[in-house]
Order: C-alpha cells, then structure tokens, then sequence
C-alpha cells in the first residue's frame, strides 16, 4: 500500500448486457465498455468498436500460491529450493509466480518500467531476455541492456497517434516484462507497402508480466491524452514531490570531500570563480567509521560551525545516511535498533546480518511503520549531533546492497515480519526514502520542505524526493544514456531525475566533462559526482577556458531557476513529467515517437545537448507544424516540423523556446539560489505566429510547506495577445509578498511599437523600450511592475 | 517610537560617514570617478552607447561592460568597489551587492539587504598589518639566510668542482693501471690454459682406461659365476640360468635365445667370453648382490672434483688446498678412486696467474668506484638547484612531518614517502621529478612521481608547494585527489627580496 496514494478515485460500474459466458460493463466514460469473457477467460477494453486493450488474450495468466512442501509434490529443479552461486533460497512456500499478458491493438510504440540504461522506447524481446525489474547495485552497468537496475517502477506507457495508455502492475517482487510486436523487423516501405496493399493486420503490441510471488493487482490507464495519463497514475501513487527551490540549483559532490578544510576551500573555490552553487555533498568517508548520523571525529570534529560557514553564504550540504547499520555495541543507532527489535531476521529468525561498507552490518526493517517513525525521530537536531537546517540527507545502497548477498543484494528468505524479502524487495529502498524525507520534514515541526536523494526506487517514489541514475561511467555513451533514462523515469511520475555529471567512475576528458555540464544543467536533478579513486574535478581545475565554459552554463541553469520550479511545481499538483519526450506534447507526430538524443523541458523549452566528441553539429528536430522555435541564446527563429542542423563548438548547448510561450527568468546570478530571492525578474515572451504567447509565474518562500498549508504563494498567468502582455492573478484567494519585480521584458518575434504603456492601479505611464530589426527583439526597459501585481504592457 | 529612534540613528550614521567618503555614484572606484559627472550623459566605459546620467545606478543594465551600474547587481558583469577604510580596497562582482552576505569590511556592499554587517575594516587593518609585518619579518630574515645558501652552495660547487677535475685526473692514471695489469693478467694465463688443457686430456685417459679395467674385472667376475660346473667354459644351458637376458622379454631365455648371445657357440672358454661380454653386459644382472661403488666412484667424483668443476668454479685457494694436501676423494667416496694430481709446476703457473687475475680485478673495482663518485658529483653538479643554486642544501636531506596516522618524510631531488605511525611497511609518494611551479617561478613547486601504485586507480605523487620561511620544515600534508598528495614545505631558499624596505606599511594602508 506504500506505493499507492491514499486517496483513490473509485467509481461504479454498471452492467449493460449479460449472457451465458460472459457481461458487458460501462466504464462510466461514454462508449468505453469492458467485455469480461468466462471461457476463454479474457478481458476486454472496447471504445466504441474498437478494442483498446485486451487481458489474457493470449492466455498467459498463471498463477500459484503459497504451499508447504509435500512428498506427493513434483520434484522439479528449482521448485523448492533454488542456488544461486553459493548462496542458497529455501524457497518455504514453493513456487510462488504470477504472470499476465496484455495486448495492445494499434500500438506500437511503448515506454517506462524503468530503470534500464536503454533507449526510451522499449524494445521487443523476443529471441532476448526480458526487462528485469529488480533493484540491484550493479557494479558499472551496462548500456542498452534490459538488465535490472537500482530501481524499479512497473509502469509501461502505450502510445499512438489516437491515444496514450498506461498498465500499472503493482508487484514489489522480482518481475519480468516481455515485449512482442507484430511489425517488429518491418522496414518503413514494408509498412507504407501493407498500407497501400490494404493487406497490412493492424500494428500489435503484446506485453507479458510476470512476478515471483504476490497478487495481480494491476491498473489500467485509458488516457486518452498523455496528460490524462499521467493525472491518472498521479491519482494512483501521488504526485513528485515539491522540493526546497534550492535543491533545483548547482550540488557540487564527490566520494569523498575529506575534511573541513577541504570543504572550505572547495567553497571557496566557487567564489573565487565566481560559479554559483548551492550544495555541497558528503559521501561515506564523513561519518565515523561508516557509523551514520556520526562524524568522523578528526575529519570533522566541529560539523556546525562548517555547517554555520555554509549557511553564512546562503548554502547547504548533504551527507549520506545509508541503510544498512554497522553492528557495533558502542554505535546507539545499532543499540537502539537491536533493542527494539527493529532489524530484518534471516530465514532462521535471527537478526540478518550481510556485509556493506562499515563491515558487518544489520538492516533495519523499514517495512515496519514503527521503525520508519524511529528512524525519522533520528533526524532530530537534538538525536543528529551537528546537524543544522542546511543540512539535508542522501540515501545510498538501499536496494538494499549486500556485497556478499546473492546479486550483492539481501537473501529473498529474509524476513520482514511474516513478509519474505522475496515479496517486498523492490519497495524496500522507497521505505527508506520515505522515512527519511519523514524525519527532515518532523525536525521542523512540519514547517520545512525536505530533500532526500535515493538511488533506489519503487512506484510512489516521487512522493519522497530525487532520484539519480547510479554509478554511472565517464564515458560519452553515459552521457547520452541520461537522457532517456531521466525521460523513462519522468514518464513514470519520478520528475526530479539527474545523473552524475562528468560520470562517477573513471576520468572524464575535459571536453566529455563540459559536455556533461551542459546537459546537466538542463536536466532537472543537477549534480557532479565522482569516485574515490578519480582525480579532482571542481570546475575550475581545467583552465580558464573551460572554467567559463562550466561557469556559462551553470548561470544559465540559475537564470532558468523560476521556469524549473514553476514545473516541480506543475509536476507536484499535476503529475506532469518535467523533463518530458517531445511525443508528450506532440501525440500526433510520429517523428518524435522514438527521439531520445533531445527532450522538452516543460512544453516550452527544448533541448538538445551535444553527446557526440569532437561534435561539429547536431540536427534537431523542432516540431509543430506552423510553430515557431527560437534560439534562446541569438533568438533566431526557426520553423516548427523540420530537422535543423545546428553548427556547434564547445561554446553550443542548442536550446530553443517554442514560440507562444512566456518564460520567466532571473539573470541576475548570484551565488546560490537564496541570495537570488529578492531579485528582478526578466519575461522571455516568444510569440507564436499568431503573435501569441502564454506562460505562468509561480513564486513562494522557496523552502517551507506555507504555500500549501496557508496558501502562501503567488501564482500568475501571463498572456499575450492584441498586441497586450497581462499578468492575471491565477489564485486570488493566495497571499504572498515578494519583492521581486518586472525588471525587463523582451518579446521575441515582435514588430516595432511606436509606443508602450504600462497600465497598473487605473494608471498609464510610458515605457522606455529598444527594438533590435535584425532578430525582431522588442525589449521593455524596466517597467518595474511587483511581480504579483496585476498589470497590463500596452503595445501601441 | 522605534521608528524615530531608528531614524535618528541612520541620519547619525550618515552623518559620521559623510565626512571620510568622496561623494560619487556607489561603487565607483577614486581612479574612474572622473567618467561620472554629475548631470552629464554618461558613456560606457567600452564607449558602447551613451545614457542619461540618471541610468546610472538605476538598478537596469544598459552598458554590455557593466559601467553603468557599479552600485547595484543589474549587470552580471559588474564590478563593486569598496573603499574599506582602514583595510585594504576591494572590487567584489557586483552579483554581490545586496544578496544578504556581508563582503565588504566596510558593509557598502549591504546597503538595501537588510543583512546585519558590521564594519570590520579597522580590526582587519590591523590583523593584516601584524601578517605583513611578521611575513616581511620572515621575508626579510629567509632572504638573509638565502644569501647565506647561495654562497655555501657556491662554495660546494666550486670544490666539487675541483674535486671532479682532481678526480677524472686520478682517474686517467687508474685507466692506465688496469691496461697494464689486463696485459699482465693475460700472459701469466697463457701457461695456466694449457697446463689445464692438458691435465683435462690426461684425465679424460686415464677415465677411460680406468673404465676399461673395471669392465674387464667384471666380465672376468661374471665369467667366473656363469661358469657353474667350473670347467673353463660357459655353456649354453649355464648362460639360460639368466633369465633377465632374454631378448624378447617373454620371460625365458631359450636355448637358440642364448646360442644367438654366444655367437652360434655351445660353449665359449674365457677369451671367447670376451666377444661375448658385449652383447650381454648392459642386461647382465650378478648373482652377489654387492655395490657398485667403483661406478658410483667415477660418477659422483666427477661431481664434486672433476677437472671441470676445479678450473671452471672453485676459487684460487681452495684450488691449491686441493692440490696440494688433497690427493684423494677419501672423505667423500670409496678409497678405490684415487685422484689425478697436478704436477708441481702447473700449480706454480695456476698461483701466478691468480695474483694477476686478483690484481687486476682490484684495479678495475677501484676504477669502477671512482667512475661512481665522478657520476654522483657530476649528477649533483647537473641538478637544478634553482638560479642561485639555493635550493643545493636540501640535496640528500630529508625533512619529517607527522599527522594523527603517519609520518611523511620529503626527501628533496630523491622521494617522498610515507609510514603509518603504528607499524607497517612505508609507502613512496613518488620519487623526484621536476620543478613544475607556474611559467614565472617554477621554483615554487615541485613534483615527484611514479610512487607506489594505487588499487584501481594512478601511482602516487605528490606536489611539493615551497613558501617562504626561516625554518626548513614540512608543514602540512594532505591528499586532495586519492593518491595525489600536496605538501607544503617552508624553506628560506624561496624567499624574495623584500620589495621596498623604506615604505612603512602605515603609508600603504592607509593610501
């Protein structure tokens, strides 16, 4: 149940006709009906007459219960008892699977159940293995390979041109998923050929799931839009959570940052450089002797007062509390834990013991509610000694890792209550984000927003925080892999998704290094990282050249700041994904159905980084028949439906903004996200064709849960049209005061005014402004509006 | 009445600032006022456009370079000037004004933040003032001392020097030593190899005949026991009795079997035997059991004391103990094997040509050596001990640091090592590489390399970062990169000529 939302739509469903071997419901939307056949058993989803889904189609349901061990049962190999190297499953309940298949008339495109490092739209598997769901700390993973990774979400996505499903197979077990299509192998002409020849069957797509053990409980998503998608599953696991604005900035991370002064300098180093950021990070080596919530006494024996350095500049840090607990009678988390009888228990009921980086280590059973209320209680600044309000928490190793587990995780005789592991691993890691995200958000009585990454993760884990993509490799196809790894993720509700930049194990080249800056920083989750053994990377250790290239982009990931969190914002009361596939927002464009080298932040900002060396160029595709893109660095407009090469050098991050958009901007970078909070805004008004456009402003304190609990935020449409730009209050019944105001607002694809007025409280006053003929940029000198005024510029 | 009081105390601010600050927009440096003029349009400094003086500071952008907006963080390239009283002048980016965080000592920066900063110019000056004095302080007594270096490493130089060219001549002449004693070595040889030639000959002989004579003894032995009935000959059915000479090793000897061994013959006498003996010998087992300590004799006495082994490796001495009081193997195999004594004079020849092998090899060890140190003196000599040779004295010292863990130990121009404190074995950091400080000084840092390498990962270096200081010392270590190690090392060999001892520092502060 952790995974689902509390509330839940429900409906009821009416019966419209019945007969011997079957009933024919309503499902309440008009023409949706569902035929539910006795023999054959099978389900069907009809919309009007055509078939939408169908349930055991091909009659793989199966299933098989728990069951002591009888001598009259079968001897198979594997049935009772299964080895795995030398570890040994005790199989107490014999086999234990269920397995369902789906069929998806007319798709032929399908996305999610990640995580995979693979493409983004799923691959058939026939003649393959199957994608494996199972979270596991895969030692430098593979690429384009169905193999399990830290996290799991059993959600597929089904999309053409007419409409867009989802299937959500709610299992925590280690679950398969095959995936066969019909016009597999089928070249273009071949299909065009079928068309023409009228003899073509209709594209298929058929899906098989299969878990080891547990129920069928599965959700089907009808769309029929892909927003409908999304609000539908949000509906099911909640929402991705709002994060402090902060965690939206620059984290500046490395295994392992070795002391305070190393922590001073490297702070330092931003100044100097003049490159904001607004974390800085912690690995293992922090804690004394791998004991969390403790600091390594000599590497950091007055943890508040570098606490106290970091919040003077308006800073934050993390450091990494990981789950497995070293055993260890003078640790009092270990001593509290054994007390109260909170560790999971091996097959035998002894506390389960296995080896991570303290050692020996117990794993606390975070299943339990009663541990995770614990647990949270630890985070208390009076229980976390030298823990301040700028310090934030990381969850590693939570599949959980077990280095001499079988497949370096915990035994699946574990047992959590009368629960196996078996049953509940894939949910294991959500539990300990959740009673994390808990205990920093108790530690302020409720007050503060909390940010906690995870590496592993289930449906539902976008209620807790981020999520990034693991240990990945410097190497330029892990570059490339982020990109629909992060899309996958973000279509299955987890929106806050980054992966290490520079990539964590191995030396990145400089070139690979600001490459990756520049991609990062257009993904939501932004954070640098690398391992213990590779050389130093801040980002002004390459050169001056390659300083102001990181630099460049890191400002211009601040400059952005307002437009990401107005879509965490989005994504939090709506389930939109922020970091989305161009298909998202252009259902009916097949060309965008399998592009994963560019993505779309929000509707309106798209993106396509540069992952190939020594690049010279990239080709684009900027969709939207009779739209308009402009270049968000020269504001060169471009037409919509087209490939546009872009010539490029390392100075290039080609990104574009669509035109009939508003997006709002703060250039004036500072230091960290905090000291830019009273600061101007810039409005980026890109008109369509129609010489329209319209966006939204969202502004809150940025850090607390006031904008929901007393409703204190600003959060304004911008539109316009006829020639007038209008900011309209969207939540007149809100109460917010910024000090922000409107300090410039260039319009992009504009012609020349002879005069603007700014139209306020029943006054007209002039506006100074610029047109530059060349670009068709139209710039309005500082009208100085607040920014949650209502007001009205004038063109004329 | 909070309000008033906080008015009063502004305008009583104001008014103690007034007095000390130069009127002029904010944030604009004394060296640029000039291009502010009051009432006038102002250009950009870049001469890019030119804006009504009102636009400047008005908290909007106009100039690309930021000049128009020294006082406020409009412009993301801009700079902020604090003029910091008492302390030093500042230039801060102007991203800085007002973002809540005091930058300036003299609080400029926060003028509309409300951040609380107080002015610390003054307590800085001062602290500033105690750094510079005690830095020119070192400064200047490091530079004595360096001057000191310098000269005792030109002093060192010079005697190495002489010491080489002393040396090489020293050498020249032990060049010639060793040509000559290489020629007498060689003739004394000469009577030495063929005396040994010889003796081998002779030995090989005398094996041989000694062979010879222990086959004939055992033929006439085995003779002797195939002859059962004791008449004078060896007859077919007698030699049958010796299975083991069957030829196709089915177990038998027949009777054609063995009339084949004897040449057709029934029965053969003792000197027909001997045309015999050949074709049964190698199979031929006798019926006493007893050892064959002759053969074992030839064999292991060619082991410890064939002709081989004595000329090839035994050393002079024991050469001529051999010869001379060892004249048989008594000690080692049966008496029966007597030993082939060199004759008097070959030893006389073996003796000289030792003394000239042992002479000359003294000479050419004593020239090896002196190649050495003209090596180590030249190496040293070739060292780059910075301009001045100041850097000389750290040659072949080592300097210590201990931390919580370990004990580090720079050795300078040779390696860098370390050793945890509680035992365990000591690992190099990296063994000496180059100078590598920055294109104006490369004298300010120094790199070792290729130290131990690291698991899964480079091999350990370390920099050496040298600042000014009157003691030689390691002063802190750290390892910033796994297996990258920094060291700060305070040396007064580093230490530059204070720039101008006139000006005191209250002068420059205070400007």
């Amino acid at each position: 149940e952790a995974g689902l939302n509390a509330v839940c739509p429900r409906w009821r469903l009416s019966v419209l006709s019945k007969d011997d071997n079957g009933v024919v419901l309503s499902l309440g939307v008009k023409n949706q009906r569902l035929i539910v056949s006795a023999r054959p058993f099978r389900l069907d989803i009809m919309q009007g007459p055509e078939v939408l889904l169908s349930l055991n189609s091909r009659g793989l349901l199966a299933f098989e219960h728990l069951r002591l061990h009888k001598d009259t049962d079968k001897e198979e190999v594997g049935l009772w008892e299964e080895t795995f190297k030398s570890h040994t499953d005790t199989k107490p309940n014999g086999p234990t699977s269920i397995s369902l298949d789906f069929s998806l008339p007319g798709v032929e495109h399908v996305y999610g159940i990640p995580e995979h490092a693979d493409d983004l739209k799923l691959k058939t598997t026939d003649g393959g293995d199957p994608y494996r769901l199972y979270n596991l700390d895969v030692f430098q993973y593979e690429l384009y390979n169905p193999m399990a990774l830290y996290g799991s979400i059993p959600v597929m996505l089904a999309h053409n041109t007419q409409r867009t499903m989802g299937i959500f197979w709610l299992n925590a077990a280690e679950t398969w998923v095959d995936i066969s299509s019909n016009t597999t192998g089928k070249t273009v002409f071949g299909k065009m050929l079928d068309f023409v020849q009228g003899s073509s069957e209709n594209p298929q797509t058929d899906v098989r799931w299969i878990s080891e053990s547990g129920i069928i409980d599965v959700f089907i998503m009808l769309g029929p839009k892909p927003s409908d998608v999304f609000s539908q599953y949000a509906s099911l696991t909640g929402t991705q959570s709002f994060p402090p604005l902060a965690s939206l900035g620059y984290h500046q991370c490395r295994w392992n940052y070795n002391d305070q002064e190393d922590v001073k300098s490297v702070d330092q180093g931003f100044d100097q450089h003049d490159i904001p950021y607004d974390f800085i990070w912690l690995d293992i080596e922090h804690a004394d002797g791998k004991r969390y919530f403790t600091w390594d006494p000599h590497k950091f024996p007055q943890p508040k007062e570098m606490l106290q350095g970091l919040m003077d500049k308006k800073r934050k840090m993390v450091a990494i509390v990981d789950p497995h607990i070293r055993v260890d009678s003078g640790y009092k988390i270990h001593n509290e834990i054994t007390s109260k009888d909170f560790y999971v228990k091996n097959k035998d009921g002894r506390n389960y013991e296995g080896w991570c980086w303290p050692g020996n280590s117990g794993y606390p059973d975070f299943t339990k509610p009663e541990m995770r209320a614990w647990w949270a209680s630890m985070f208390a600044y009076d229980q976390y000694e030298g823990s301040m309000e700028n310090l934030f928490t990381w969850n590693d190793m939570n599949e959980p890792s077990v280095f001499n587990g079988p497949e370096v995780t915990m035994h699946k005789d574990a047992l959590h209550g009368k629960w196996e592991h078996r049953d509940i691993h894939n949910i294991y890691g959500l539990y300990v984000q959740m009673a994390t995200a808990e205990g920093q958000t108790r530690r302020s009585g409720g007050v503060e927003r909390p940010f906690v990454l995870t590496r592993a993760f289930f449906a539902g884990s976008q209620r807790y925080g981020a999520v990034w993509t693991g240990d990945n490799a410097a190497e330029w196809d892990h570059l490339k892999i982020s990109i629909p790894m992060c899309l996958s993720l973000g279509l299955v509700g987890v929106s806050f998704c980054g992966a290490d930049v520079g990539g964590f194990f191995k030396n990145p080249s400089t070139e690979l290094l600001v490459r990756w800056y520049q991609t990062g920083a257009y993904q939501p989750f932004f954070r640098a990282h690398a391992h213990l053994d590779t050389t130093r990377r801040e980002p002004w250790l390459f050169g001056p050249e390659n300083t102001a290239l990181i630099r460049e982009v890191i400002r211009q990931r601040y400059a952005l700041l307002p437009y990401w969190y107005q879509l965490l914002y989005q994504a939090h009361k709506t389930g939109m994904p922020v970091m989305r596939p161009l298909w998202v927002d252009y259902p009916k464009d097949t060309a965008t159905f399998t592009i994963d080298d560019e993505f779309l932040i929000g509707r309106d900002l798209l993106v396509h980084p540069v992952t190939e060396e020594g690049s010279r160029g990239v080709t684009a595709y900027l969709p939207g028949a009779g739209e308009v893109w402009y270049d968000v660095h020269t504001f060169q407009k471009h037409n919509g439906a087209q490939n546009l090469y872009i010539p490029v050098t390392l100075s290039s991050i080609p990104v574009f903004q669509r035109g009939g958009s508003i997006i709002p901007r703060k250039d004036r970078v500072r230091r960290s996200s905090t000291c830019m909070e009273n600061d101007p805004y810039t409005l980026y008004v890109a008109l369509s064709p129609k010489k329209f456009a319209e966006g939204e402003l969202y502004i809150d304190d940025g850090h607390s849960f006031n904008y929901d609990t007393k409703k204190e935020f600003i959060h304004r449409s911008l539109t316009f049209a006829n020639n007038a730009l209008t900011s309209n209050n969207l939540c007149p019944n809100c109460n917010f005061l910024t000090s922000s105001w409107i300090e410039k607002v260039l319009i992009l694809g504009a012609s020349k005014p002879s005069k603007v007025l700014l139209k306020m409280d029943g006054k007209e006053t002039p506006v100074d402004f610029e047109f530059d003929t060349s670009m068709s940029v139209l710039t309005l000198r500082k009208p100085g509006m607040n920014a949650g005024a209502d007001w009205t510029l004038l063109l004329q | 009445m909070t309000c008033v009081h906080l008015l009063l105390t502004l305008v009583f601010a104001v008014s103690l600032g007034t007095p000390v600050e130069i009127q002029g927009p904010r944030g604009v440096p004394l060296t640029k006022k000039q291009f502010y003029v009051e009432n006038k349009p102002f250009t950009c400094l870049d001469g890019s456009r030119t804006i009504p003086f009102d636009r400047v500071n008005d908290d909007y952008c106009d100039c690309k370079d930021g000049s128009d907006e020294p006082g406020t963080a409009a412009c993301p390239n801009g700079s902020f000037h604090c003029t910091n009283a008492g302390y030093r002048t500042m230039f801060i980016p102007s991203s800085r004004i007002n973002d809540g965080i005091c930058d300036c000592c003299d609080t400029t920066d926060e003028y509309n933040s409300g951040a609380k900063c107080e002015n610390t110019c003054k307590e800085l000056g001062r602290k500033e003032r105690e750094v510079l004095q005690k830095m020119t302080e070192i400064t200047k007594e490091g530079f004595l001392l360096k001057q000191h270096l310098i000269e005792e490493a030109k002093k060192g130089h010079q005697e190495k020097q002489i010491k080489v060219t002393d040396m090489q001549e020293n050498k020249k002449q032990l060049d010639e030593k060793v040509e000559v004693l290489r020629t007498v070595k060689e003739t004394a040889e000469q009577p030495e190899k063929e005396a040994k030639e010889r003796h081998l000959k002779a030995w090989e002989e005398q094996k041989a005949a000694i062979r010879l004579e222990k086959d004939k003894a055992k033929m006439a032995e085995a003779f002797l026991e195939l002859d059962d009935n004791a008449d004078g000959f060896v007859s077919v059915s007698e030699l049958q009795s010796h299975a083991e000479l069957d030829a196709d090793a089915d177990g038998t000897l027949t009777e054609t079997e063995a009339q084949g061994l004897m040449g057709g013959a029934e029965q053969v006498d003792m000197s027909t035997f001997e045309s015999v003996w050949p074709n049964i010998k190698d199979k031929y087992h006798s019926e006493v059991s007893r050892e064959e300590a002759d053969m074992s004799c030839l064999v292991s006495s060619e082991v410890p004391f064939g002709p081989h082994r004595w000329l090839v490796q035994l050393p002079s001495e024991a050469f001529y103990r051999y010869v001379t009081e060892k004249y048989s193997c008594t000690s080692y195999v049966s008496s029966s094997c007597s030993l082939f004594p060199y004759a008097n004079p070959t030893v006389l020849w073996f003796t000289a040509a030792q003394k000239a092998r042992d002479d000359f090899e003294e000479a050419e060890k004593a020239l090896r050596e002196m190649d050495d140190q003209i090596r180590n003196i030249e190496k040293e000599l070739s060292f780059d001990f910075g301009p001045d040779a100041e850097f000389t004295y750290l040659y072949s010292q080592c300097y210590e640091l201990t931390t919580g863990e370990y004990i580090y130990r720079l050795c300078p121009f040779n390696r860098v090592s370390q050793k945890p404190k509680y035992g365990g074995s000591e690992t190099n950091l990296g063994t000496w590489g180059s100078w590598s400080g920055p294109e104006n000084n490369k004298y300010l840092l120094m790199k070792y390399e290729h130290g131990t390498g690291c698991w899964q990962g480079p091999n350990r270096s370390t920099t050496v970062k040298l600042t000014c200081g009157k003691e030689t010392v390691v002063t802190s270590t750290s390892e910033p990169s796994r297996c990258e190690y920094l060291m700060e090392f305070t040396t007064p060999a580093v230490c530059q000529e204070p720039a101008n001892t006139d000006l005191s520092p209250h002068d420059h502060v205070e400007l």
